[in-house]
């Protein structure tokens, strides 16, 4: 839920999580500590400042948008929904997308089997295709409990799977990320990549929700 | 928590937890740099992401409990730059206290850094 933004934003900010107002707070400990770090890097040749600015657009410009983008080719080409299913960092790569050395594994939601992804250790996630995590992927309660009872979170997310639905949780790790294909919705038949792309949410891919209906 | 069960702290799957509170927020510039910082500390072969993980797996559980993900991020990257020798505690301490008098917001202390 969007929740401290400022008056003059509305909606969500480019990277679609709600704007933050902390800019022009009190100085921190840690800012300065960042503040310092970045320009003792810069001073000693390091890195330049253009080259984190470009850093951070490049981060930014990761949105669930190059995810959805990815399962709606795989709801629509039964190749790359193998080659995908197979490797999913070769097919993601010849899709165009540049995701760096992720290690990928994709996982297929179906009527039987539903995936879940967690990291229990820290905060590991697909960021190269699905941008930053959410808050809530690197809190206690998601890291602990979506491994032993994931129905019960689901419900918290309010997504509630028949009784023999399959549940798998897949734990990523800093080598190895997932992101969940989703079953594709009833009702899609004909619909474009560019159209079925849009029912892909970011839960979706992460397993704590379902595409949305057209 | 204790070490008793052969786990260390951030190993908490499978512990009792209280319930998921599917909320987010965007990152504020301070964190994106942050973020940055480590991705390009790791493009440049400076530390990589076991480097920034074991640090902070080492901080213990209060900091997991007092400081937010991107202040356990900047205090484990400077611990790695630290060790490689990037730069040294006395010369971060020095930068440190110069940007706490430039001014009282994040924005302001901007001002004057030497890297425009």
């Amino acid at each position: 839920m969007p929740h401290d933004h400022h008056d003059h934003q509305h909606g969500p900010s480019p990277s679609g999580h709600p704007y933050r107002a902390d800019n022009d707070g009190p100085l921190t400990y840690w800012q300065r500590m960042e503040i310092a770090v970045r320009e003792l890097l810069v001073e000693k040749g390091h890195m330049t400042a253009a080259e984190i600015s470009a850093q951070i657009d490049a981060m930014d410009e990761r949105s669930p948008a190059r995810g959805a983008a990815v399962v709606a080719r795989a709801w629509s080409d039964p190749d790359f929904r193998a080659q995908l299913l197979e490797d999913a960092s070769a097919a993601v790569r010849g899709f165009g997308l540049d995701i760096g050395p992720l290690n990928l594994i994709a996982v297929e939601n179906t009527d039987r089997v539903h995936n879940l992804v967690v990291c229990t250790l820290c905060s590991c996630y697909p960021r190269d295709l699905l941008g930053l995590p959410p808050d809530w992927y690197k809190t206690r309660a998601y890291r602990s409990r979506a491994v032993f009872e994931p129905r019960k979170v689901l419900r918290e997310f309010g997504v509630e799977l028949p009784a023999d639905t399959t549940v798998r949780v897949h734990d990523s790790t800093a080598d190895m990320r997932y992101v969940v294909v989703p079953a594709r919705p009833p009702g899609t038949e004909g619909m474009t990549e560019e159209a079925l792309a849009r029912l892909v949410t970011r839960d979706a891919m992460i397993g704590t929700g379902l595409a949305k209906r057209p | 928590m204790s070490d008793t069960d052969g786990r260390r702290w951030h190993d908490m799957g499978g512990q009792p937890a209280g319930p998921v509170v599917p909320e987010d927020h965007d990152f504020a510039l301070w964190e994106k740099r942050v973020d940055a910082l480590m991705v390009l500390c790791g493009r440049k072969g400076l530390f990589n992401v076991h480097g920034l993980r074991r640090a902070l797996e080492d901080m213990g559980e209060d900091a997991f409990e007092t400081m937010s993900y991107y202040e356990r991020w900047i205090a484990a990257t400077n611990q790695n730059l630290i060790e490689t020798g990037v730069y040294t505690i006395a010369e971060l301490a020095e930068r440190m206290d110069e940007i706490a008098t430039r001014g009282p917001s994040y924005g302001e202390a901007q001002t004057g850094a030497k890297d425009g």
